[in-house]
C-alpha cells in the first residue's frame, strides 16, 4: 500500500487543498466586487438557481456559507451578539443573525468583504430562508424571488417523470423560472443567451455526476474521505463553483482522487474502527475538534445528510437533458431541491438503506438549536431508524453557530459513552 | 488477592470503591468533591483503602468515571458514568433494562442490555432543571437539610404546582409560595414531582421497560422514591449502594482488566 501511496503522492489530500484554495480565491472574488462598489445576487445552497445566474454574470453570495464560516473562524459569537443587541432573539437561526451583524458591518468578514445584495433568489426548502431575504428588501429595496418547490406530500411518495402530478409540478417550477428569467433580465439589461445556460447546465452536470460517484466511493473501508471535513469542503465547492468551469475540473480530479484512494486502500485516519453517519449540520464553532472528539475512538463519518440536502439534493445525481434546457432545468430544480427537503424530513428510509452497503456501525443525530427546520424532526427519525435497524445511534445537540450553546465537555461525555457502548457491542458479538 | 477499584468524581460528592476477584464489595468511601478534584479522587481512594484494610500496591486496576474522571490521576483508565452506572445497576440488579441516575448535576435515562451493554441513554442539557442541584436550590430556600427534605415531602397533604423549569428561578418560586401561605412540605412535595416529571420525560426518551434500577445520590431520598414509583406506576429497584453505582461500574471495569490481563498468561502456560 506505501509504494502505491508513493507512485502519486500528489494526488491524495488534492481535494482539499484545491477546495481551500478555491474558497480563498471566491472569497476575494466576493472581496473584489464589494471593493468595486459591486452587488450581488444572494442565494441559498437548497435551490440556489446557479445556472439561471450564471449566464447573467451575477456575482453570487451564499449567505449560508460566509455566516458558517463566522463560526469556523471563531467569531461567530460577536456577529450573533450585534445581530441580538438589535433586537433580534438568541432562538433565531445563527446564519441569519450573523449575515445581519455582516451588513450592519458593511460586509466586514474574516475572510475578506462581502458585497451587498442586487437580488435573492431563495426556495421554500427552508422556511427561514423566506423571512431571511424580507430583511434584505427591506435593508436594500431589492427585488427577492422566492420558487416555491412542491415537495414530497408523503414519506415515500415522490412523483417523477411521466407521472401526471410530477409534470404539473414542473410546469409549476417552469414558470417560476421564466419569471426569474425576466426579472434577471430587466436588471441587467442582457438578453437571455440559450447556448451559455447549455454550457453552463453541462459544467453543472460535470459536477453532480462527480458529487454523487465521490459520495458512492465512501463505501470502500477504508472510508476514503471524512463526510464531515474533507465532505464540507467538497460540498462548498459544489456550492460555490456549480455551473462553472472551474467546478467541473474540480470534481472531475475529486473523483480521480477518490477512486484512486478506494483503488489502493487509503483511508482518512490510522485505524478506522467505527463507520458512521453523521445527520443534520455541523457544529462550526468547533468544527475540528467535534470531529476529533470522534476520530480518537477509531470513528469515521462515511456519510452525511448535510452532504446530501446543502448540496440542494444533488446527491442525487440528476443530469440535465441539454438537448432541452429550459424544461430539463425545470425538471432538474424539481427533483433535486425537493430531494434536499427529503434528505432533512424523510432521511431514515435512505439511512436503513446504506446500513449493509457502507458497513455502518452507527448514527448520529446532531440537532442544533437555531435550525428547526433541521432539528425538528430528528428525534422522531432516529425512532423510526432504530425501529428498523439494530444499529446504534447517539443524540447530541449543541448549534451550528453558537459557541453559548456549545458544551465540548458535554459533548465528549456522551460521545465517549456511545464509543464505549459500540466497543462492548463489538466485543460480546466477537464473544458469540 | 487483587483489588479493582472505581472512583466516581461527581460534581458534589467522589465515590470510590473496592471490589474483590469474586466481584464482592469490600470496602466503600463517600467524601464531598469540593473545589479541589485531584485531591477528592485521592482522598475518597485512600479512604477506601483504609476502610477494607487493603494496600495501595494490592490495587491491581483503577477505573474512573465521574466528571471529573480525567482528574483521577492515579487511576489506569477511564469510563464515562453513563456505562458505570449501567454496569453498576446490571451487576447489582441483573434484569434492569432501565437505569435513572439522578446525580448532583446530571440526570441519566439509560437503557441497558442485561451484559451491561448500554442501548441508549439520554441526559438533561444546559440547564440542572430536574437534577439534585434543583432539591438542593428548593432545600437552601425552605432551610431544610438535604437528607430531611424526602420525608418531610411525604408529609404533604396538598402539594403546589412548580411551573418553573430553571434551577434558578426554582428558589424564587418557592419563596412566592411561601409567601403565599404553603406549607413547607406541600411545596418540597411540589418540588420533586416538578422533578420526578422531568425525569420520566427523560426515560421516555430511551424507553421505560421493566426493571428499572434508580441511582445516583438522589436516589437516598425516600421522597423521591415514592414520586417516582407513583409516576411510573411500578416500584424501581433501589440498592441500599445506590450512591455509590457509579463506582461499583467502575470497578467492575477495573476488574475486566485484571481478569483479562491474566488470560494471555494462562494461555501460554496451558500451552507450554
Amino acid at each position: 500500500m506505501t509504494e502505491l501511496v508513493s507512485v502519486r503522492p500528489e494526488i491524495v489530500g488534492r481535494g482539499a487543498q484545491d477546495g481551500a484554495r478555491l474558497f480563498r480565491e471566491w472569497f476575494q472574488g466576493m472581496t473584489d466586487v464589494a471593493t468595486d462598489g459591486g452587488r450581488a445576487a444572494y442565494v441559498f445552497v437548497m435551490g440556489s438557481l446557479s445556472e439561471v445566474l450564471r449566464v447573467f454574470d451575477y456575482p453570487m453570495v451564499f449567505p449560508e456559507i460566509h455566516s458558517l464560516q463566522t463560526a469556523v473562524r471563531r467569531t461567530s459569537l460577536e456577529y450573533l451578539n450585534q445581530a441580538e443587541d438589535v433586537g433580534f432573539s438568541p432562538d433565531i437561526c445563527g446564519y441569519v443573525k450573523a449575515d445581519i451583524a455582516l451588513q450592519l458591518r458593511h460586509g466586514e468578514h474574516p475572510m475578506g468583504r462581502i458585497p451587498p445584495p442586487r437580488l435573492a433568489v431563495l426556495t421554500n426548502a427552508c422556511n427561514t430562508y423566506i423571512k431571511w431575504a424580507e430583511i434584505w428588501e427591506r435593508m436594500y429595496q431589492i427585488p427577492i424571488f422566492t420558487l416555491d418547490i412542491p415537495g414530497t406530500r408523503k414519506a415515500g411518495g415522490q412523483t417523477w417523470p411521466g407521472n401526471g402530478d410530477f409534470e404539473n409540478d414542473k410546469r409549476y417550477v417552469a414558470g417560476q423560472l421564466q419569471e426569474l428569467i425576466a426579472i434577471c433580465q430587466e436588471q441587467t439589461g442582457q438578453r437571455f443567451d440559450i447556448d451559455r445556460l447549455r454550457q453552463v447546465m453541462a459544467d453543472t452536470n460535470t459536477m453532480v455526476r462527480g458529487w454523487r460517484r465521490v459520495l458512492e466511493l465512501n463505501a470502500s473501508r477504508p472510508g476514503v474521505f471524512n463526510a464531515l471535513t474533507d465532505g464540507t469542503i467538497y460540498l462548498g465547492v459544489s456550492n460555490a463553483f456549480r455551473g462553472t468551469a472551474a467546478g467541473a475540473r474540480y470534481f472531475t480530479e475529486l473523483v480521480e482522487e477518490m477512486e484512486y484512494k478506494a483503488a489502493h486502500g487509503i483511508g482518512t485516519i490510522p485505524d478506522e474502527k467505527h463507520r458512521l453517519i453523521f445527520v443534520g449540520v455541523p457544529c462550526y464553532p468547533i468544527f475540528r475538534r467535534f470531529n476529533e472528539l470522534f476520530t480518537e475512538w477509531g470513528g469515521i463519518f462515511v456519510s452525511s445528510t448535510y452532504l446530501w440536502f446543502a448540496s440542494g439534493g444533488t446527491n442525487l445525481g440528476f443530469e440535465y437533458d441539454l438537448s432541452r434546457p429550459l424544461d430539463s432545468l425545470a425538471e432538474g430544480v424539481l427533483i433535486s431541491v425537493r430531494h434536499a427537503m427529503d434528505s432533512m424530513f424523510y432521511q431514515d428510509r435512505a439511512l436503513v438503506e446504506m446500513v449493509e452497503r457502507f458497513q455502518i456501525d452507527g448514527v448520529v443525530y446532531h440537532p442544533i438549536k437555531s435550525c428547526r427546520t433541521t432539528s425538528a424532526g430528528l428525534a422522531d427519525n432516529r425512532r423510526a431508524f432504530m425501529q428498523a435497524t439494530d444499529i446504534p445511534s447517539l443524540f447530541i445537540e449543541s448549534d451550528m453557530m453558537d459557541p453559548r450553546v456549545v458544551s465540548e465537555a458535554q459533548m465528549k461525555n456522551r460521545i465517549d459513552a456511545f464509543f464505549e457502548g459500540l466497543n462492548a457491542r463489538r466485543l460480546q458479538r466477537a464473544a458469540g | 488477592m487483587a483489588y479493582a477499584a472505581g472512583v466516581d468524581v461527581g460534581s458534589t460528592q467522589t465515590k470510590a470503591v473496592l471490589l474483590n476477584e469474586q466481584r464482592q464489595i469490600v470496602a466503600r468511601a463517600l467524601i464531598d468533591t469540593g473545589a479541589n478534584v485531584v485531591s477528592a479522587a485521592e482522598n475518597a481512594f485512600f479512604q477506601a483503602l483504609g476502610n477494607g484494610g487493603v494496600q495501595e500496591e494490592e490495587v491491581a486496576y483503577v477505573v474512573g468515571t465521574g466528571y471529573g474522571r480525567y482528574r483521577v490521576t492515579f487511576g489506569n483508565t477511564q469510563v464515562t458514568e453513563i456505562s458505570c452506572h449501567g454496569r453498576g445497576a446490571v451487576h447489582m440488579f441483573p434484569a434492569s433494562h432501565t437505569v435513572l441516575d439522578m446525580g448532583g448535576q446530571d440526570t441519566k435515562a439509560i437503557r441497558v442490555h442485561p451484559t451491561g451493554e448500554i442501548l441508549d441513554f439520554c441526559m438533561n442539557d444546559k440547564c440542572a432543571a430536574g437534577t439534585g442541584r434543583f432539591l438542593g436550590a428548593a432545600a437552601a430556600a425552605l432551610e431544610i437539610p438535604l437528607d430531611e427534605l424526602g420525608a418531610t415531602a411525604l408529609r404533604a397533604e396538598r402539594p403546589v404546582k412548580i411551573s418553573t423549569t430553571c434551577t434558578v428561578f426554582a428558589e424564587s418560586e418557592v419563596l412566592s409560595w411561601l409567601g403565599k401561605g404553603k406549607k413547607v412540605e406541600d411545596i418540597l412535595l411540589g418540588v420533586h414531582q416538578s422533578i420526578a416529571s422531568r425525569s420520566i420525560g427523560l426515560l421516555r426518551r430511551v424507553g421505560i421497560e421493566p426493571e428499572l434500577t434508580f441511582t445516583g445520590g438522589v436516589a437516598k431520598n425516600v421522597g423521591m422514591i415514592r414520586v417516582l414509583n407513583d409516576a411510573l406506576g411500578f416500584t424501581m429497584n433501589v440498592s441500599d449502594d445506590s450512591i455509590f453505582m457509579g463506582a461499583i461500574g467502575a470497578a467492575l471495569f477495573a476488574l475486566d482488566h485484571v481478569v483479562s490481563s491474566r488470560v494471555p498468561a494462562a494461555s501460554r502456560e496451558a500451552e507450554a
